[in-house]
């Protein structure tokens, strides 16, 4: 069964890396729904956040796919449950129409929505939030007339990770330890020998 | 130049390591010294000058062969891999240069073969702005090199090049292509020397064994009644022949090949049950499917191997050997996965098994081996018609070389019966395109295993419609007396399609009557001596000739227009519906 999983890779930084990431979900003619790269909290190691819709079966494949790539460490795979995230959405509109309104001002105070620019002829609000909050918030802003709508990709975080500083550590040394090489096996470990 | 260049003991800093100040070039070709890369195919072109130019003062140190055609570099390269076990090495300028290397790299990826490509590039400066000769190699090279990278300093080059052979060689091989901006190899720069890569934080080219996984994986084998070993080029490429002979021989398993394993375990081994896959042998492929234990050493399960994957080795516990991860459970689900070289995996394995005969088990692949004997391979080495089949050509060759000979084959259907009949005494023996199927592959790659393997006969087994994709490279034999005999099998047709439109297309040959030149005359304008022949009261002697010729020698077999490949796994069925006719 298709459904929503969140990829986390582990990279150096490197130009051409992202294209090498890409045409693994491109040459299976999987569709990408969001991407992110950025720093990650080791230094020099960038993390992509990478959103599909896709069977378990085939993240796990693709996971190994990039994983395989020279300059990726490591890739995860987690659903919705085993991560918290959040999209950064940005809302552009006519400052006349909150100043005439003061319902708009409301609405955006109820979605938790800040104002970043406010200028004579439009107002930018930012939120951040899950896809549906951020979505519903253009709903009601939409027939107050919405100017420009953007929405960032997925940044998660995965609540059972230890962050990378000790695996990076481990992949420092010429022969890693076991741990680095974890895998799905081991924790099912029973599971795979009473195949 | 003769001697390797070392930096002078005098520096102007005692902290710092001695340094001399060289080319970007200088170092490429030092680089390649000291990896001990000492054969170049290539072909030189604007964007690569500065480094042939500084070849001109290596020319004792390296021998750079000149091809007529960048992909006959890239096969020639392969060729030489796959013979010598190293890595080839291949120059190509910018441009059309690097992209006429892009089939030889495709081949080289999904064949595993190590290779690095230095191909020239424009002047960084004129990066991005639609310069003579500038395509955007790195992105057109992307999905089928292991690693590539593009240099425009030429301080990179000395630890990028390390990093390259490094990638190439270790782990499951594979293509690296540099590409070197002319400024990086114009500049002169402070060289420290050269230090070989052995380690890079984010690749591990082995996985690590886990001895718990070892130790299911033999308690599977010994509780097996139908143990099955198939096995891939993995075999050669981790130089574990011998671990995968003692593996067998202790627990008498029948083992059969995949088409790039052939040549790793000795034709005539008695458990030698011959070739997996859709022009495979019976027993193999049929008895896939009655196996309890299927035990798969370095082989990724490709489609022509496995046929319907859905009905493939269902009953079997599947136990892989493998040393890439992303190959575990990608088209085959695996009971016991055991990742890592197969040469430190086997022994382990070996250790742990116990010894049987399973001679029921093993008279199956016998009985199904004689059903295939009498219906398809006693006709085929021991036709009764008049006209030859490919079959008896290389039965002859077989006689006449021991089984001692390196063949290299062209894609189509003289490569199923070449592989099927040839024999092979020792590794590294045959060199096909395998996963690819590139058809031209073959008489370059015959130049390039015979720099790799000198003292070897090379025959090059071709088609008349493959020789035709490369035959410049008869241009490449001629200039540099490469001892090759090319045997080209003439039916006339671009036989494997025309046998597929006959079986599944209602004989509607479509654009497969292919027309040859007169191959005796055409090589004989390359100073390259031959013959043709059409009876077989000519075919011993004639390959007799071929294979005292000194030099290269180039012999034609006019064989059945119209001779099929049994047997045959047809496409989107399982490999136990295999047809003998």
């Amino acid at each position: 069964m298709k459904k929503e999983y969140t990829i986390t890779v582990y990279t150096e930084n490197q130009i051409g890396l992202l294209n090498r990431i890409a045409i693994i979900f491109s040459r299976r003619k999987i569709n990408i729904e969001s991407l992110n790269t950025s720093p990650s909290e080791s230094e020099g190691i960038h993390r992509f956040t990478i959103l599909i819709n896709e069977t378990e079966e085939v993240v796990r494949k693709l996971c190994r796919q990039i994983e395989k790539q020279v300059e990726v460490l490591k890739a995860y795979y987690n659903t919705e449950d085993e991560i918290v995230w959040q999209e950064l959405a940005m809302y552009k509109v006519s400052t006349d129409a909150i100043a005439e309104k003061v319902k708009v001002e409301r609405l955006l105070r109820e979605y938790g929505a800040r104002a970043v620019v406010i200028r004579k002829d439009y107002t930018v609000f930012e939120t951040s939030g899950h896809r549906e909050e951020t979505d519903r918030l253009i709903k009601v802003l939409e027939p107050h007339g919405l100017i420009e709508f953007v929405r960032s990709a997925r940044v998660a975080i995965i609540k059972s990770s230890n962050g990378f500083h000790e695996k990076l550590k481990q992949f420092e040394q010429l022969e890693p330890g076991e741990e680095v090489i974890e895998n799905e096996y081991l924790s099912k470990q029973a599971e795979v020998f009473s195949m | 130049m003769d001697t390797v260049i070392t930096a002078p003991n005098k520096t102007a800093t005692s902290t710092s390591k001695p340094t001399v100040s060289i080319s970007g070039s200088q170092a490429v070709l030092e680089a390649l010294l000291a990896e001990n890369a000492t054969t170049i195919f290539g072909y030189p072109g604007g964007a690569i000058m500065p480094i042939y130019d500084a070849l001109y003062d290596y020319t004792n140190q390296i021998k750079h062969i000149l091809v007529r055609h960048e992909q006959g570099a890239i096969h020639a390269a392969q060729g030489f891999a796959r013979s010598s076990g190293k890595t080839g090495v291949v120059f190509a300028t910018s441009g059309p240069g690097a992209t006429n290397l892009v089939t030889g790299l495709a081949d080289a990826m999904i064949d595993s073969t190590p290779l690095v490509c230095i191909t020239g590039q424009v002047f960084a400066h004129l990066l991005g702005t639609d310069a003579f000769q500038e395509v955007d190699v790195i992105n057109i090279t992307t999905p089928v090199t292991k690693w590539n990278y593009q240099i425009t300093d030429a301080t990179e080059i000395p630890h990028v090049l390390a990093k390259a052979f490094f990638i190439a060689g270790t782990g499951r091989p594979g293509p690296v292509l540099i590409d070197i901006t002319k400024n990086a190899q114009l500049q002169k720069f402070e060289y420290s020397g050269y230090e070989k890569c052995n380690h890079i934080r984010s690749y591990r080219p082995k996985p690590i064994i886990r001895k718990s996984y070892i130790e299911e994986a033999a308690k599977v084998i010994n509780e097996a009644k139908k143990p099955f070993v198939i096995f891939g080029q993995g075999v050669i490429l981790g130089k574990a022949e011998q671990e995968l002979k003692a593996f067998i021989e202790k627990g008498n398993f029948p083992a059969a090949w995949t088409l790039l394993g052939l040549s790793a375990l000795p034709t005539d081994h008695p458990l030698n049950m011959g070739m997996l896959g859709m022009h495979g042998n019976y027993g193999p492929n049929v008895l896939t499917n009655e196996c309890d234990v299927l035990i798969a050493v370095g082989m990724r399960f490709d489609d022509r191997v496995t046929g319907r994957l859905d009905k493939y080795a269902k009953q079997a516990k599947v136990i892989h050997l493998d040393i890439d991860p992303a190959e575990i459970d990608k088209n085959v689900q695996t009971t016991v996965p055991v990742w890592g070289d197969c040469k430190e995996t086997l022994p382990m394995l070996t250790q742990l098994i116990q010894p049987n005969n399973h001679t029921a088990w093993i008279n199956r692949f016998r009985e199904y081996a004689q059903q295939e004997y009498d219906v398809v391979i006693q006709n085929e080495l021991n036709p009764t018609s008049s006209i030859m089949t490919m079959g008896e050509v290389i039965k002859t060759l077989n006689e006449l070389t021991n089984g001692e000979a390196i063949v290299v084959t062209d894609v189509g259907q003289h490569q199923m019966v070449a592989c099927r009949y040839a024999k092979f005494n020792q590794s590294k023996s045959n060199i096909t395109s395998g996963g690819a199927g590139t058809m031209g592959f073959g008489l370059p790659a015959a130049i390039g295993a015979k720099f790799g393997a000198p003292n070897r006969t090379v025959v090059a087994i071709i088609g008349d419609g493959g020789f035709q994709m490369t035959l410049q490279e008869l241009g490449t034999i001629m200039q540099f007396n490469v001892d090759v005999k090319i045997l080209i099998l003439n039916n006339e047709f671009l036989g494997m399609v025309r046998q597929w439109q006959q079986l599944f297309h209602d004989k509607r040959y479509s654009f497969v009557d292919i027309t040859s030149p007169n191959f005796v005359q055409l090589a004989k304008a390359y100073h390259i001596e031959g013959n043709s022949i059409k009876d077989r009261s000519q075919l011993k002697n004639a390959l007799q000739t071929m294979l005292n010729h000194k030099g290269s020698y180039l012999l034609e077999v006019m064989v059945g227009k119209e001779n099929n490949v049994f047997p045959m796994v047809p496409q989107g069925c399982s490999v136990a519906e295999i047809r003998l006719q």
